[in-house]
């Protein structure tokens, strides 16, 4: 763990310089514009004329107000402390000092990206939960029954090609026209990613007993139900939790697309609705979030698979 | 079923004093292969008396280890009969008549030795405390007292081998089919497990079969030493063993055991030259 800490801090460090540097070029124009409006001499000649220069060009032969492009007020390309700010200010600053946050009013702003984040986690936990159970339950189908495991793969993988951004607002539409709204489309379309890997992950993990320990089991005359239950589910536990890890980022993903048409909440709202008002720093905060998000649910399988396995005696 | 159904079964065939406990009469198995017709055995007639320890040898493909599943209800022969306690092949193994241990331990790395003993139990549904006591006892047999509570992978190969024949008994079972168990051993430990089953066959008194490619081990376990040849597998020998009941491990030195070694060899090389 302490040695992974720096190999991860340089490659951040890098990442970051690279961010700083590509901020530079992607804002110069509005920058340049802005340093003319104010009266500034700038190379490049007129709005018109500068359109046909490259960034690269304009940066550096405008080298007083190129740095301009790391505190721009609506920025193409934010810098990462604009991020970090913007992050900072809707989370801890709207709900600790905001007027409608959480340490004020008691409940959580819809401001904030703890709320939204919230919304979001509602619904990808739901369908992550439908999905791996469906997951679960369609492999213990495909292993045990012949005509499910010559028919189900090729539609579960048919339903994978299908762009979930088409696919979302249908479901979206038809889920409302028979009344169900809030969480649950969300989630079925989360669920609907999250099966998937499932699926793949438990037909090896069922079939992953060798014919001697199927042998033996019929040795003892153990009935499916008990070869299943004693020797293919533990067997699958390894293959399960890889699984599950895709899952649950999957899943996280359906939802965020699924809140882009529903646009109540959550993350994706968040997202859409930073893009129809031109502020990339709000985008780039839920994005940030969103990874956050991803990270601790990708994290939390880890920890679930071992616990699991040290209970199942494996060898820490 | 309940548990004691097996003791019932046992006892009504012990009844029938002079049958065998295995009759296989006439048996052919046919595998049918992407390369035709594999004749895996051929006119098999063999009786397994109470008690016997049976040895079968042979070089591979000589349909040893099919035999031996056969008797399991693993593998179905195309003709012939086969009983096994009186009963067909399939209703001995529900009869519970039969413990099998099979070339790996197999045991569960999810579950503690005692653990894996107790599965076969569970599946059979003997009471709790029934599990426990029946887990004590033949982990004293086997000599893993002790080990009960620990998982496969703390203990060295020998150990789970004898693990796996632990639970081979735990249902006693009054037969014990045996699939090459010791394969994978080295010399020094096989020679040790050699002597433990053995001794575990002189107390218990099971009706043994054992496949084995050895010679040494073949004659020295065995009161009656089968051996087969390939395509087809068949049986061209079967010898009963004059050795004495009791066998110290260096009764592998007398003449007796040499001269039994040689009619083996014999018999191996015999089906060899029929090729």
């Amino acid at each position: 763990m302490r040695r992974a800490v720096l190999p991860v801090l340089w490659v951040v460090m890098a990442l970051l310089a690279l961010w700083y540097v590509a901020a530079i070029p992607m804002n110069i124009r509005e920058v340049v514009t802005e340093a003319e409006r104010g009266g500034a001499e700038v190379w490049g000649g007129t709005a018109a004329e500068r359109q046909d220069r490259s960034a690269w060009a304009l940066a550096l032969r405008n080298p007083s107000v190129a740095l301009n492009g790391w505190a721009q007020e609506r920025p193409r390309l934010p810098a990462p402390h604009q991020v970090a700010q913007e992050l900072y200010a809707s989370t801890i600053g709207e709900e600790v000092f905001g007027r409608r946050g959480f340490f004020q009013t008691g409940e959580l702003s819809n401001r904030s990206l703890v709320y939204h984040a919230g919304v979001t986690l509602g619904a990808t936990v739901v369908g992550f939960l439908i999905g791996a159970a469906a997951g679960v339950l369609l492999a213990i189908g495909i292993v045990h029954n012949r005509a499910m495991d010559m028919s189900v793969m090729p539609w579960a993988v048919i339903s994978q090609t299908i762009p979930i951004v088409a696919l979302a607002p249908m479901i979206i539409v038809v889920m409302n026209s028979v009344g169900v709204q809030g969480l649950l489309p969300k989630a079925v379309i989360s669920a609907y990613l999250s099966f998937f890997p499932v699926v793949v992950g438990m037909v090896k993990g069922l079939r992953a007993p060798d014919r001697m320990q199927l042998d033996q089991m019929h040795t003892w005359s153990a009935t499916q139900a008990e070869t299943l239950w004693k020797l293919r589910l533990p067997a699958s536990v390894p293959y399960l939790f890889a699984s599950l890890k895709i899952a649950i980022a999957a899943a996280l993903v359906g939802t965020i697309v699924g809140e882009l048409p529903v646009q109540r909440g959550g993350l994706g709202a968040r997202m859409l609705a930073g893009s129809y008002y031109g502020q990339t720093t709000q985008i780039w905060a839920a994005l940030l979030m969103a990874a956050v998000l991803a990270a601790f649910l990708v994290w939390l399988m880890g920890w679930l698979e071992r616990r699991t396995l040290r209970a199942m005696g494996v060898p820490a | 079923m309940s548990p004691d159904g097996s003791t019932q079964m046992a006892a009504a065939s012990l009844s029938q004093t002079s049958a065998p406990v295995i009759a296989a009469r006439d048996l052919n198995l046919v595998f049918q292969t992407a390369d035709g017709p594999v004749q895996a055995l051929k006119d098999v007639s063999l009786s397994v008396a109470k008690g016997d320890f049976v040895s079968f040898i042979g070089p591979s493909g000589c349909g040893k280890t099919t035999l031996l599943r056969c008797v399991a209800a693993l593998e179905t022969p195309t003709s012939g009969t086969l009983t096994v306690n009186g009963l067909t092949p399939d209703e001995a193994r529900r009869a519970r008549a039969y413990g099998y241990v099979f070339q790996a331990a197999g045991l569960y790395p999810w579950r503690t030795i005692a653990g894996n003993i107790r599965l076969p139990l569970e599946i059979m549904g003997f009471p709790r405390a029934e599990q426990d006591a029946r887990v004590d006892r033949v982990l004293k047999l086997v000599d893993l007292a002790g080990f009960g509570r620990k998982y496969p992978w703390q203990l060295s190969g020998g150990m789970q081998q004898r693990a796996s024949i632990a639970r081979a008994l735990a249902f006693d079972a009054d037969i014990l089919l045996m699939d090459e168990p010791f394969g994978a051993l080295d010399e020094i430990v096989r020679d040790r497990l050699n002597e433990e089953v053995l001794n575990l066959w002189a107390r218990t008194g099971k009706t043994t079969l054992f496949v084995t490619h050895s010679i040494p081990e073949a004659v020295y376990l065995s009161t009656k030493i089968v051996v087969m040849s390939p395509r087809p597998g068949r049986i061209t020998d079967v010898i009963d063993s004059p050795l004495p009941r009791e066998r110290p491990l260096d009764i592998r030195e007398s003449p007796e055991f040499l001269a039994i070694a040689h009619r083996v060899r014999e018999g191996l090389r015999a089906g060899h030259v029929e090729l």
